[in-house]
């Protein structure tokens, strides 16, 4: 019988959501087997969490130890790759955690690997079919795993809906089989992202640019539709790689999460790491000259046009109300 | 400090409009725009800035065909000091296990303290370099957007959510994937190009490498793409369609019902 083992990413003694969509996911992966929950930490919060998880998984393996205290890819490895069976499969968030533990894990457990899955559309022999996107977004693939030797996987967070509790599950202490947990790179601290002089997460209108922006220069155009708009003006991760505007203003999983009544997505294509961080449901305006745009999909009114033609007008329109 | 820099040739995405083939099985590759993975201009950038600082060279290599030459000589105008190409039919289909193989064979005839590479390329896995340093045995840190070098170690900070740095110490050498925004990669002019054009870039074969055959190309992926497609997400958007002043009208009115304005 297939073993799926769910690693869950905590904070705080706190689960993330994304522990909720494990079940789905390995429930769509294969019906017939069955799913384990495993949580590395370090003392009450690691209890905290593994106590939990019961609610939502018939087994919990909790790994506790000092060197487990904040999640180091590298020493997590370690432990996960002692307890667990080397043809399991391991399923993992795609987040930052994720991503730096699980190709490592992948080689040493020598299991096949596959990233940031959407949706898993059944297993035929020992060959796993998955959906995948690739160029941000732009177009979808499937992917076939060959899962007989094992797997690790990571899913997008969001992509499979979150089970409600319902299970009365155990947790199963394997803390003295993690082994040898030494490792050459040490975790110092967290350094807090800086507050901007704007708080876009107060704003109940956002004026959002990405690279249809084309120019630091132009920038000036969407402070002048916020500033109609009584907005403020936000963005996407190439505006502050590129140093046009704050960190602070970046909207997205690696910048800030904002609920705003209305999102004015201008010349943004709509990468799933920005939308991850627009909550609350919206309404979502988008313009961009691209028709096939992935923001178009997620949008409420879509616009096809160049946002440094159209927001000059539409903001002369607004002033004239 | 002997620094090798792992880059790749993807189709462009700020350059393309992608679209499937009349088939609806894999993109149209007709006319489709190549450029260098954007995250591996990043990561070259950094090699070179360390450089300039602590002395050393930087090696750019990457796996592909004959056309993947041109985004060795693009790192070499930026300033990286030598460029190699792994190529051969044996490795085309390979997974990302395959691909990291290839590159080890590669570290492993040279003597490097430090490794990077994009923390992403086109297919957004983001996998070649964990699996890289696996296979090595060499610490690693993912989505690196600081780096300073110290005596036998490096500390870098990783981006992690919410605008969040975590800062780690990492023994040398070690494999770093390097995040968009560390620093600003320079603008390579022509003349930066044609400085590089003459410059013999050595290519190397399976064979050359002594790669383990058992791991590499299509044949021996455990995982493969099997198509491209575009889902089908519902109804999407609703498209505002006729002039400008008439799609502004009508945004007017919906921005007006639902708190915009």
């Amino acid at each position: 019988m297939t073993q799926i083992f769910a690693y869950i990413p905590h904070q705080g003694g706190v689960a993330a959501d994304i522990s909720f969509e494990f079940p789905e996911a390995a429930k769509k992966l294969d019906a017939a087997a069955t799913l384990t929950a495993v949580v590395t930490g370090s003392g009450a919060d690691l209890d905290k969490v593994a106590n939990s998880l019961t609610s939502l998984y018939a087994e919990v393996i909790k790994i506790d130890n000092e060197a487990l205290a904040y999640p180091n890819g590298e020493v997590v490895r370690k432990a996960l790759v002692n307890v667990l069976d080397a043809n399991a499969i391991v399923l993992a968030a795609h987040d930052t955690f994720g991503m730096d533990l699980c190709p490592g894990l992948s080689i040493k457990m020598d299991s096949a690997y596959v990233a940031d899955v959407v949706e898993f559309e059944g297993v035929d022999g020992s060959l796993l079919k998955t959906v995948r996107q690739e160029l941000g977004g732009a177009v979808s693939t499937h992917v076939t795993c060959d899962i007989a030797a094992g797997a690790v996987i990571t899913i997008r967070p969001g992509a499979f809906a979150p089970v409600e509790a319902g299970q009365s599950g155990a947790v199963a202490d394997k803390s003295a089989d993690a082994g040898d947990l030494a490792g050459k790179r040490r975790f110092l601290e967290i350094v807090e992202a800086e507050v901007g002089d704007v708080d876009i997460t107060k704003s109940d209108v956002l004026v959002s640019v990405g690279r249809g922006i084309e120019e630091e220069d132009n920038i000036e155009i969407a402070q002048e539709l916020a500033e109609a708009m009584h907005a403020v003006v936000s963005c996407s991760r190439p505006i502050v790689d590129a140093k046009w505007l704050e960190k602070s203003r970046q909207v997205g999983t690696s910048g800030l999460t904002v609920k705003p009544k209305v999102y004015m997505a201008m010349g943004i294509s709509g990468s799933f790491q920005h939308m991850g961080g627009v909550k609350g449901n919206p309404f979502i305006v988008a313009v961009n000259k691209n028709p096939k745009a992935p923001i178009f999909q997620v949008a409420d009114v879509g616009i096809v046009e160049d946002i440094l033609e159209f927001m000059p007008e539409l903001t002369e329109k607004v002033k004239s109300l | 400090m002997e620094i090798l820099v792992c880059v790749k040739r993807v189709p462009d995405t700020a350059e393309n409009e992608f679209e499937l083939n009349s088939v609806g099985n894999d993109l149209d590759r007709d006319d489709l725009v190549f450029s260098v993975n954007e995250w591996d201009n990043y990561a070259v950038e950094e090699a070179i800035q360390i450089v300039d600082n602590v002395g050393g060279s930087v090696t750019v290599v990457t796996v592909g065909d004959d056309e993947s030459e041109e985004v060795l000589r693009r790192e070499m105008a930026m300033g990286a000091n030598n460029g190699v190409l792994l190529s051969d039919d044996a490795f085309e289909g390979s997974d990302g296990k395959g691909i990291a193989s290839i590159l080890k064979a590669e570290v492993e005839k040279g003597s490097y303290d430090l490794i990077l590479a994009g923390a992403q390329a086109d297919e957004g896995a983001g996998q070649v370099a964990g699996m890289l340093a696996a296979m090595l045995d060499l610490p690693y840190a993912s989505l690196v957007n600081k780096v300073e070098v110290g005596e036998g170690k490096v500390t870098v900070g990783r981006e992690i959510e919410g605008g969040n740095q975590e800062m780690n110490e990492i023994d040398l050498p070690c494999v770093l994937s390097i995040q968009t925004g560390i620093n600003e990669p320079r603008y390579v002019g022509i003349r930066g190009i044609r400085k590089v054009a003459k410059v013999e870039i050595p290519v190397r074969s399976a064979s050359d490498l002594g790669v383990d055959a058992a791991v590499i190309g299509d044949a021996n992926a455990k995982v493969k793409r099997v198509d491209y497609f575009v889902p089908d997400l519902g109804e999407g958007a609703e498209m505002l369609e006729g002039s400008t002043d008439e799609i502004i009208a009508t945004l007017i009115e919906k921005l007006k019902s639902k708190g915009g304005l």
